[in-house]
Order: structure tokens, then sequence, then C-alpha cells
């Protein structure tokens, strides 16, 4: 027992003597953090629209002034043709286009019906219809009013919209659990597998493996600091979401934390499994990066919605140890839940780490025979 | 020029005898652009809605129906009370509850006015506001319908709006991620495997052989830079022509352009990759800060979430970024045919990018320490 | 005793020093090594003598002192010094994943060797290195031995002046010591100037003349025959021994 203290100790100068590998273990969380709290929200706002005026008339005039109050748009300066539009579109100057037709006041006073049209950039479908769907709703306002004369419309339905658990729309909600999955798995799969890997490139593993250790000593002693550093991390990303981004966690900490190493026993797991199947740390790294870091980020269901998954890949979230732990983060940190309701994911997760780290050992005693 | 040759000639054979590695440059990013766009997925669309009818009235049933049928939800179920339905939020299967009150049919007859409620899960930003917003609108549909009923002659002045979807006129999803999902798989093989090369001679030991060389500084940059860049446009090739073949994207603008463009991006991209492997002094160093920088360039680039979203300070810091610039530009090249001259500002930022990072990588090579 | 005019000098550093912060890894060496000689440049371990060799291969700035190298400035003419020396460090540096062919035509390549003399280069070396059948093995599967004797080669394969041996013979066996010997004498004898460093006192005494480096500082030099009668002692492990035991560093 005192050989493996002795012998974590030494790991953990391994570990931390590097001390821009370390500065980026911890920078990465806070950077991400950051990012997603300050620079990043797919709120769509202050997006360049044209205006394509050729009616010039009043109405034309009224319903711009009332764009231009929109903080939505930006208005760009009075487009006068269609060309000048397009070009403006293939420069990526403007966003949408509202175009006037002639006479638009004259049908509308005389007529009743005005025509208009909205001539969204579609190549970022989702904006456009962001963007389509506030101008029609401003258009609409500006209707309103012209009809106020008439009084307020019979037979209104008001739908009252509630916001569950994010009231305030706070954006990075949602990214929280994302960042902590990402991170544990960069600090505990990348790393634990490009250590081994690295002992094993400069030959000093085999030093290790002849050593009175066993084996599994070896392997205990390689982990521990990683286990330590990625719970680190995971106490500065919890410290940052709620003193930086005003997050609170509604859930048992202590229960988190329980989850979390579970969580980092499965990933700890992948990276000696890895190390197993590589010799170079190229390899090692490229693997676990490419290999690794983007199914989490395809399949947890942080950055896109799992619902959209086509037929056939439908089973892989099941199969990404990150989804079950973003699930399990997502209902305790952000919607307070106990364990009553996580119960099933934290079974699957455990049973996850269980297999993994019986192959991966079962693995590495193989290669020792 | 001669010695130039020898050097590439060395560093492709390296490059060629490890198989491993070139199934990581070749197959791994095709695999991906493969699978990525199927997950990578924004179209908000099958939206869970879990219904609470208190009504049981034609009404109400008709409003259900038609929100059945709008294509955006995915009626998960129909819960008996408020209550249960927030619990199907609460474990994931629903998105959104929408609550109909007793009483909803005759009020809104007798009253002229009547309220619903929704509930969204808002964890999620992007999904939770376009949920609402349709569903909204959708109300609103009904409530004209409704009003019609009741009431022949229209409204005085109307404003008929019609929206065109330009670029993309069936907002798929996968023609905006498609051509970035490109760059991002570009950036990750070129960054990663340029970040390594160098330190990885450093670490091995040769690059003593070649510091005491009369080998030009200029000389062994163009060595380590100009096969990467060769097969990063075969990588960018074969990503093209997936895009085609499978997911039926033709660029729209001129091939030679994109390609142009491609080449300045990936001079630049790769002289960053050696300006970090300069910089470190082991693979795993190496690794973790191309890691992190190339983590930030991807976030902040435009791929996930529209530039303009972000505060300007944000936004300043993107443009600094080589990623951001070619991101853009894909788009407008493939998705809007847009030319040289509509894309000069940014092939000027590329080329500046170009220029100082290398530089900066033959400055900070030393072959004398 | 007057120094030899500076043409016939390879080698001539005058109190030439290396300082990390505190550290002085070599401090104040003197020697001038001639056309043509091999030197063997003795000390224990730490005692200086890897950071010595790499100011002389312009790998390293001096702090301190004055050198030059093939008649060239050490602070300011590192470049013309690389045209005319070869290097052979302590860690194998040929590739691992080039054959041995490969590894030939890329160092010769970047020398600027023509192809008529690379392929007469190759083939001469192949020849003298007894490696037919190997020529196209990967370099990584060779023993240890062949490596050594491969590396020297292709360390002079563009005939430099001056060719810096870092403990070539480490981990060897004594018969492929003894050929890698020959290879060197074979040098010397095209005019090529060697400076070898080594833990074997056997091969000290194949040097014409030996230093002995010990906590950076040079505390002997002559030839081993002059060593041993001035240290009154039978062998060079014995006038070795005398002179590191005082010294401070360790391993």
């Amino acid at each position: 027992m005192k050989q493996l203290l002795v012998f974590i100790r030494k790991e953990f100068y391994h570990v931390f003597r590097d001390r821009r590998t370390l500065l980026i273990l911890f920078g990465l969380p806070t950077v991400q953090i950051l990012l997603f709290g300050f620079a990043l929200s797919s709120e769509v706002k202050d997006i360049n629209i044209a205006v394509v005026d050729f009616a010039r008339d009043n109405a034309s005039q009224q319903l711009i002034s009332k764009l231009q109050g929109s903080t939505r748009f930006r208005l760009q300066r009075a487009v006068l043709s269609y060309p000048e539009m397009e070009t403006a579109f293939r420069r990526n100057t403007i966003k949408a286009a509202l175009v006037f037709p002639a006479n638009f006041n004259v049908d509308l006073l005389h007529t009743g019906h005005g025509q208009l049209q909205i001539i969204a950039d579609a190549s970022d479908p989702n904006t456009a219809t962001t963007i389509t769907n506030y101008l029609t709703a401003i258009i609409g306002d500006y209707q309103q009013e012209l009809n106020q004369a008439a009084g307020p419309l019979p037979y209104q339905i008001i739908p009252e919209t509630r916001m569950l658990y994010n009231p305030d729309m706070n954006g990075s909600l949602n990214f929280i659990p994302g960042v902590l999955a990402l991170v544990l798995m960069i600090v505990c799969t990348t790393l634990t597998s490009v250590a081994i890997v690295r002992e094993k490139e400069l030959g000093t593993m085999e030093v290790l493996l002849v050593s009175p250790f066993r084996p599994l000593l070896v392997l205990i002693a390689k982990a521990v600091p990683y286990l330590v550093l990625s719970l680190l991390d995971f106490t500065l990303i919890l410290l940052l979401s709620v003193f930086v981004l005003d997050v609170a966690v509604r859930g048992s900490v202590l229960l988190l934390y329980l989850e979390t190493t579970v969580f980092i026993i499965a990933c700890l797991s992948l990276g000696l499994l890895i190390s197993n199947v590589t010799s170079t740390q190229q390899m090692a790294m490229l693997l676990s990066m490419m290999g690794m870091m983007l199914p989490t980020l395809l399949f947890t269901g942080y950055m896109f919605p799992l619902e959209n998954l086509p037929v056939f890949l439908r089973w892989a979230p099941n199969v990404v140890p990150a989804h079950w732990y973003y699930l399990i983060v997502k209902a305790v940190m952000l919607k307070g839940l106990g364990f009553g309701a996580i119960w099933k994911e934290t079974l699957i997760l455990a049973g996850m780490s269980v297999a993994l780290l019986g192959i991966s050992l079962r693995n590495f005693n193989i290669r020792l025979a | 020029m001669r010695i130039l040759f020898f050097l590439l000639r060395k560093e492709f054979r390296q490059i060629f005898r490890d198989k491993s590695i070139l199934a990581v440059i070749f197959i791994l990013p095709s695999i991906q652009l493969v699978i990525m766009p199927q997950a990578a997925n924004y179209d908000v669309k099958n939206i869970n809605l879990a219904v609470v009818d208190n009504d049981h009235s034609s009404y109400s049933r008709r409003l259900i129906a038609k929100v059945g049928s709008s294509g955006y939800f995915r009626i998960v179920a129909a819960s008996p009370s408020f209550k249960q339905g927030l619990r199907l939020v609460e474990a994931n299967t629903a998105d959104l509850v929408l609550e109909i009150p007793a009483g909803f049919e005759r009020n809104l007859v007798r009253e002229g006015s009547q309220q619903l409620s929704l509930a969204v899960d808002a964890i999620n930003g992007t999904r939770a506001g376009l949920g609402g917003a349709y569903l909204t609108r959708i109300i609103g549909d009904f409530n004209q319908a409704v009003r019609l009923e009741w009431q022949s002659p229209a409204p005085a002045a109307a404003i008929d709006v019609t929206s065109s979807n330009w670029y993309n006129p069936l907002g798929e999803y996968r023609f905006f991620m498609v051509p970035a999902i490109l760059v991002l798989l570009l950036t990750m093989v070129g960054g990663f495997l340029t970040a390594l090369n160098i330190v990885r001679e450093k670490e091995i030991g040769t690059i003593e052989q070649i510091n005491v060389s009369p080998i030009r500084k200029w000389q062994f940059i163009l060595g380590k830079l100009i096969p990467f860049w060769v097969l990063g446009m075969v990588v960018f090739t074969i990503g093209l022509t997936i895009a085609r073949v499978l997911y039926g994207i033709i660029p729209v603008g001129s091939i030679p352009v994109l390609y142009l463009f491609a080449g300045v991006y990936l001079v630049a991209l790769l002289g960053f990759g050696l300006l970090i492997s300069t910089y470190s002094e082991t693979q795993v160093q190496a690794m973790f800060v191309a890691f992190f920088f190339i983590m930030i360039f991807i976030l902040m680039s435009g791929l996930f979430t529209s530039l303009d979203s972000m505060p300007p300070w944000a936004r300043y810091i993107a443009y600094c970024s080589p990623v951001t610039h070619f991101i853009e530009v894909v788009r407008m090249i493939i998705l809007k045919g847009s030319s040289l001259r509509d894309v000069s500002h940014q092939l000027g930022y590329e080329a500046i990018f170009a220029v100082v990072l290398n530089t900066w990588a033959m400055l900070n090579y030393r072959k004398t320490t | 005793m007057q120094p030899p005019p500076a043409s016939a000098q390879a080698i001539v550093c005058h109190e030439l020093t290396k300082q990390f912060g505190d550290f002085r890894a070599v401090d104040k060496i003197t020697l001038s090594v001639a056309q043509g000689e091999i030197f063997g440049f003795l000390g224990a371990n730490g005692a200086g003598k890897t950071t010595a060799m790499r100011m002389l291969c312009g790998l390293s700035y001096p702090s301190a002192g004055q050198a030059t190298v093939a008649g060239f400035d050490v602070y300011r003419q590192q470049e013309k010094i690389k045209q005319n020396i070869g290097y052979m460090s302590q860690k194998f540096s040929l590739y691992e994943n080039l054959t041995i062919l490969e590894n030939i035509e890329f160092f010769g390549g970047i020398y600027g060797l023509s192809n008529q003399q690379l392929r007469a280069k190759s083939e001469e070396l192949i020849t003298t290195l007894g490696l037919h059948k190997e020529a196209k093995k990967l370099v990584g599967s060779l023993p240890l031995g062949w490596k050594q004797k491969l590396a020297f080669s292709v360390a002079i394969i563009h005939e430099p002046k001056i060719v810096f041996l870092d403990e070539p013979t480490g981990g060897v066996d004594p018969v492929t010591r003894r050929q890698f010997w020959d290879l060197i004498y074979a040098a010397a004898d095209r005019g090529i100037t060697n400076f070898v460093t080594t833990h074997y006192m056997d091969e000290a005494e194949y040097c014409n003349r030996v230093s002995i480096m010990v906590d950076g500082r040079v505390e002997a030099l002559d030839s081993p025959a002059n060593l041993k009668l001035q240290y009154h002692a039978d062998s060079m492990d014995e006038v070795f021994y005398q002179l590191a035991r005082g010294a401070q560093r360790g391993e």
C-alpha cells in the first residue's frame, strides 16, 4: 500500500511538471464556458437586412422606420435595384431583403391589399426562418396599427408561454453539461492513453512492468492523477457556471460528484483501451481526438438534437457514455431532480464503466502474457 | 531548390510509409463527412409535444389536429393533467406542453378572448425558441380561421407577405452544414498533423541531424508545409466529391476560385500548426495547444452559431481566425455562387494570415539555441 | 609553446563557456585541434562534453569565450560551420522509418551532392558496411551496431572537414567497436578531423590526443602516452580515475 502511494506520487510529479499542458487543461474549460456564456448565442439579432423600395411612399416609409426601431435588424443603406441586392447577398453583407413594389401605398388604400416580398438567404435555413418570422410579425403589427380604428379584434386566442427551467433563456445552460462531458473525455481518455503510450514509446513501460508491482497497480497509479485532475476540472466548471454564468445547481452536488466519478472511470477505461491498441503517441492522439471527440460532440445531444438522427444512426447515442452522463447532469444540475429520476441512466453508465474497465484490463493482461 | 526536393521526398516517403496515419488522413474524414451531417442537423422538426386537453370540445380537437399535421410537431402524449405533462418534460420525453383549459371553446365564442398555456423546456434555447414560435404561429392561423367563421368581412387593410428562400429554397439544413463540416475536418486533420510534425522530430531526436546541416530555415518550413498542403488539397477534393455524390451539393460558384481559396487557407492553417510545433517541447503539449486553439476557432467560426448574433468584441476575435473566413467563403461560393470579387476581402485576410503565420513559424524555428 | 598557424587548426577555442542560470555547464575551456587529428574528448557523465560539442557544432550559442570551427566563428557563422562539419549525436538520429538507401539519399541530398555523387556514395557506403542485402530495409529494423556505423558513414557523406562524434560506440559490442574505429581511421586518412567523446578508455588510446573534462573544465590535454607519463599511470583508465575522483558533479 505504501509502495502504491509512492508510485502515485511519482505519477503526480509527472503530470504536474508539464505546466503548459496543465494550463491548457484548466484554460480549455474556462474559455469554453466563457465563450458559451458570453460570445455564442443562437439568438437572432442585429441582422443586416436591405430594403428595396420601389414604392417610396408614405406606407413604405412608415414600415421602414418601424424596422429601424427594431433591435433585431440593422437596416443597410436603401438598395435601389435587384442586381444591387443580389450583389449584397453574394457578398454576405445582408441576410434578408424586404421588397416594396411600386404603388404599395396606393394598392393598400384603394384595393385594401398591399403586396410585400421577403427574400431571405436560406443558405442558413434556421436563421432564414427566424428572420422571416420576425419580419412577418413586424409587418403584422403595422397592419394592426393601420386597422386600429376598428377596435380590438374579436375571438382572440392569447397563448401564454412559460419557459421552464430557464426563464431568462440563458443560452449557455444547455452547453454546460456538454462542456463537462467533453472536457472530462479530453482529460481522461486522451491524456491517459497518451501518457501510457508515451511510456511504451520511450521504453519506460517495460521497466515498470518488470518491477515488483503488479501490472494492475501500475495502471492504478497512472490513473489516479487523472482522476484527481478530472475532479478538479469538474469543480472548476461548476464554480464558473455558478459564479460567472449565474447558473444555479438545483440538485444535489454530492450526487453530481458521484455520477461524475462513474463517468470518469468509463473515460479512463476507454483511454486504457486506446493505449492498448496503439503504439505511437500520434496514433493514440488522433484516435482519441478524431475518433472519440467527434462522436461525443455529435451523439451526446447538447450540440444537435438527437431527434433528427436518421434511423440508421438512432442506436448511436445509446452506446456513447457521454450521452448518458449528459442526461444525468442535465436532470440533476439544471432540473433539480433526484436519484429517483436518473437511476436508469446511472445503471447504464455504471454498466458501461464496468464493461469498459473489464475489457481494457483483460486486454492489458493479454498483452503482457 | 534541390535541397527542397530532397526534403519533400523524405516527408512524402515517411507519410506514405505509415499506413495507419494515412488511414487517419483520408478515411477518418471521409467517414465523418458521411456521418456528421446526418447528426449535425439543426432542423427543428419532430418537436415532441404533450397535449393536455381539458376542454374536449370540437375547437380543441381541431386545434390539436392542426398542430399534429403541421409537420413540426410529434404529439407524444395526451396527458390527463398539466402536472403529468410536466413529468414528461422532466423525463425528456416531451419538449413542450400545450394545455387547453376547460371552457376554451365556450369562452372564445362568448367572451371573445381566451388564454392557452404553453410550457417549453427552455434548456436548449434554439429548440425552445423555434418550437414556441412555430406553435404560436399555428395557433395564430387557427385563430384567423375561427375568426373568419364568425365574421365575414375582412379587415380594412391587409398586407400579403410572400417570402422566398433564396439559395436553398427547401431549407435543407445539410446544404448549410456539409461545406462547413468539410472545412472542420480539413482543419482538424491539417492542424493536428502539422502541429505534431516538427515536435515529433524534436522528441525522437532526428531534428539534431537537420540542425547541424546547412539547410535554410525557409527550406525546412517549406519542406514541412508542402506535403501537408498537397494532402490537404486531396482531402478537400475527396470531401467535395462526397458532398456532390452523397448530398447532391454542386458548387454554384466557380470551382477554381474555391480551390484558390482553399489553397491559401491551407497555407495559413498549416503555418499555424507548424508555429505550434516550433513552440512545443513534446507531442502531448503540441496536441493540447492545437486542440485548444482549433476548438476556439471552430466555436467562433460561425459554424454552429451565426456571427451576427455575437457581441462586437467576440466578432472581432472571430475575424482574427482563418477558419472563420474560410467557412464563410466556402458557404458563399458553394451555395450562393459568389465570385472572386465578392470574396476578395476574405481572400486578402486569408493571405495575410498565411504570410504572417508562416513567417512567424520560420522565425521561431531555431537551428541554434 | 607557440600555437600552430590558424590555417592548420580545425578547431580553436579560447575560454569557451556555457551558463544555464546558476549552473556553468562548460567553464572556460581552451583547446585546439589540428586538421586530420583524432581528438578524444573525455569526461565523466555530466562533465559538460555534449554541451561543449553542441556549441562547436553551431547548435547552441556560447555564453562567453571565443571559438572557431573550420575557420568560422561560432557566434556569427554557424551556417558556414554547418557546411563544413558532420555530426553524430548521442541519440540515434537517422530516420528509422526510412530505408538505408533513403536515409543516405536524403542526407547526401541536403548537403548538396549531385545525383551522380549520390549514386557513387551510396554504392561505396553500402559496400564498405557490407549492407547489400539490407539496403532496402527500414533503418529501425537494424541492430544497434549497424545503426551506429551507418550513422557515422552518413555523418561524413559530404566529406566534411571535421566530424563530431558524441559517444558513438555506447552500448555496442567490442567487435563492432573495433570496426567502428576502423571507419574513424579511414576517415582520418582522408584528412577528416575526428572529434570524439567516449567513455571507453581503451578507445582513448586510439586517439592522437585527448582532453579530460571534470566539472566543466578541461583538466588535462595531451597525447595518451604523455598523459600516462605525467600521471605515472599504466593505463588511461588510471589517468582518468585520478582526475575524475575529484569531481563534484555526479550522475
